[in-house]
């Protein structure tokens, strides 16, 4: 996998997101490119970057989205006409949202979402939409899918019900999967697991994957490139592997923030918000 | 300072056993850790202790005396807890000065003002914080706010359910910050839930791993560096969470 492959799926220039009625915009003027790679975003709540997600998907129907360009394997996202959209949403771009005791539809059996998600976009036969399923299940490592694809979301564990969220999205094959904050709500034990399996299919596949996050850690680990974001704008970007030489202010105070097994017990440094981080930044990211 | 002494603390909702026979011990002025996954009675065991849930077998002594001993008004002099979300624990149509104020109304303290001004000031607030209402507050904030009214009271013993866990890592610092030098300054006990192991070890001078209902064993901080522990169940929890650290 290279750092920048010569095929990007998604790049986006100078994108900005105003919500309609609020004074100033989320997201100011974020450039990125993305090839066969894991990209991940992190920040503080507030920074925009599940705002950037959701505007990839073309989400926000409240808010104005300008950009010098947003293209997706060749689509104007900007343009694309909802009709256009609904061709992208799930079947080549698809989302995996932070909790999956909301995003599972409670009164519906798990395994018939998954085939209705598969459906939406394939024609085939009810049996073989059914049989790709119970592969996709068994891929997420879930020991018994015939039982597990008669459950209800109420019936399976949070990492379970993460694991079916990764199956519905990952079934269509999509080239890129935002994942939007997939393992916060789930335990350290079971959250490698989720993680793990996430990363085994989109290798293997050869998956594009926007992982925003605000667990540095988890970033470090699963991404190969991250760009920190801060009020909205890139502050930096960087390689997974060098996230500890950042020399942004913002990103070396998130980094001392976190309390680290065995360091030391004394005051954590806080970080010192300054006014002039959330002034425009030179497009240089 | 007080201690806590915790024995055989079981509860049952209807036919699941939820709590199994919890003993644990804390020094007064200690912080004491409660980690394991979701669904193995973290919470429920400082429900419990507080008396949020009435019906459970064994018994708890606070500085001696056992909770169920003690009158309502005592109790909630003794012990207070702070919630996880700070977004779900404050009441939206209340001002943090009636929020504030309701617990001295009722446990009929005197001197209002001066014991508000005094609470937001040792939580890092302005005082003119008083008259804001949850939605005007960010998650650090309100977390302040939740701290605070535990504090208005002067227990002895805070009970924190993962204090934390809503909150960015910046806020995070802030917090735990707040919270290790309310225990220098003020001597409380704390008992702490949390699922970050990275947390505990800041935090806590010991703590306990849960699973189902049960505690499979109590180990010093020192003890997660290295993982000493010899529970088969521990071992997994301290060597996962060394794992996402650490892992590259």
């Amino acid at each position: 996998m290279t750092d920048h492959p010569s095929d990007p799926i998604l790049s986006v220039e100078n994108l900005s997101i105003h919500y309609r009625g609020t004074p100033r915009p989320a997201v100011r003027n974020v450039s990125f490119t993305l090839g066969r790679e894991r990209l991940g975003i992190v920040g503080e709540s507030g920074s925009g970057k599940s705002t950037v997600g959701r505007a990839l998907l073309r989400l926000l129907p409240t808010a104005e989205i300008t950009a010098d360009r947003m293209s997706f394997k060749g689509i104007d996202l900007l343009r694309a006409s909802e009709k256009d959209m609904l061709h992208v949403r799930g079947a080549q771009m698809s989302m995996i949202l932070q909790d999956p005791k909301f995003s599972l539809n409670p009164i519906q059996r798990c395994g018939d979402q998954i085939t209705e998600a598969y459906l939406t976009h394939n024609k085939c036969p009810k049996r073989e939409a059914r049989a790709r399923t119970l592969d996709m299940l068994e891929a997420v490592q879930i020991r018994d899918p015939e039982r597990v694809y008669g459950l209800y979301p109420h019936e399976v564990s949070g990492g379970m019900g993460q694991r079916i969220m990764i199956a519905m999205m990952l079934l269509t094959n999509p080239s890129l999967v935002i994942a939007d904050e997939p393992t916060s709500a789930l335990d350290v034990t079971v959250r490698l697991q989720v993680l793990g399996i996430l990363d085994a299919l989109v290798r293997d596949k050869g998956i594009g994957l926007i992982m925003i996050s605000h667990d540095l850690n988890l970033v470090r680990n699963f991404c190969d490139r991250v760009l920190i974001m801060y009020a909205g704008q890139v502050v930096e970007s960087l390689k997974a592997s060098e996230l500890d030489n950042a020399q942004h202010p913002y990103s070396r105070g998130l980094l001392a923030a976190q309390p680290r097994i065995g360091g030391g017990r004394g005051t954590l440094p806080v970080l010192q918000r300054r006014p002039e981080w959330s002034e425009p930044v030179e497009a240089s990211s | 300072m007080k201690s806590v002494n915790v024995r055989n603390m079981e509860i049952a909702f209807g036919e699941t056993r939820v709590l199994k026979d919890v003993c644990f011990d804390v020094e007064p002025g200690e912080c004491f850790g409660l980690v394991g996954e979701s669904g193995s009675g973290k919470s429920t065991v400082l429900r419990c202790l507080s008396l949020l849930l009435s019906v459970w077998g064994g018994e708890v002594k606070i500085g001696g005396t056992s909770v169920r001993d003690m009158a309502t008004p005592e109790r909630c002099r003794t012990l207070q807890m702070v919630f996880q979300d700070p977004y779900g624990s404050l009441h939206p149509r209340h001002s943090v000065r009636t929020t504030l104020s309701e617990s001295l109304i009722v446990n009929r303290l005197d001197n209002h003002q001066e014991r508000m001004e005094q609470v937001l000031t040792d939580v890092g607030l302005p005082i003119d914080f008083l008259d804001r209402y949850p939605h005007q507050l960010s998650g650090g904030q309100r977390q302040r706010v939740a701290i605070a009214r535990a504090l208005i009271l002067e227990p002895d013993v805070l009970l924190l359910d993962e204090p934390t866990s809503a909150l960015d890592v910046s806020v995070q610092a802030e917090i735990l910050n707040l919270l290790a030098r309310l225990r220098a300054e003020k001597g409380f006990t704390y008992i702490m839930v949390s699922h970050d192991l990275a947390v505990v070890d800041h935090m806590c001078e010991r703590f306990a791993v849960m699973q189902a209902g049960r505690i499979v064993e109590i180990l010093p901080r020192e003890a997660i560096p290295g993982n000493g522990a010899t529970d088969p169940y521990a071992r997994e929890l301290i060597g996962a969470s060394l794992e996402y650290e650490r892992a590259v």
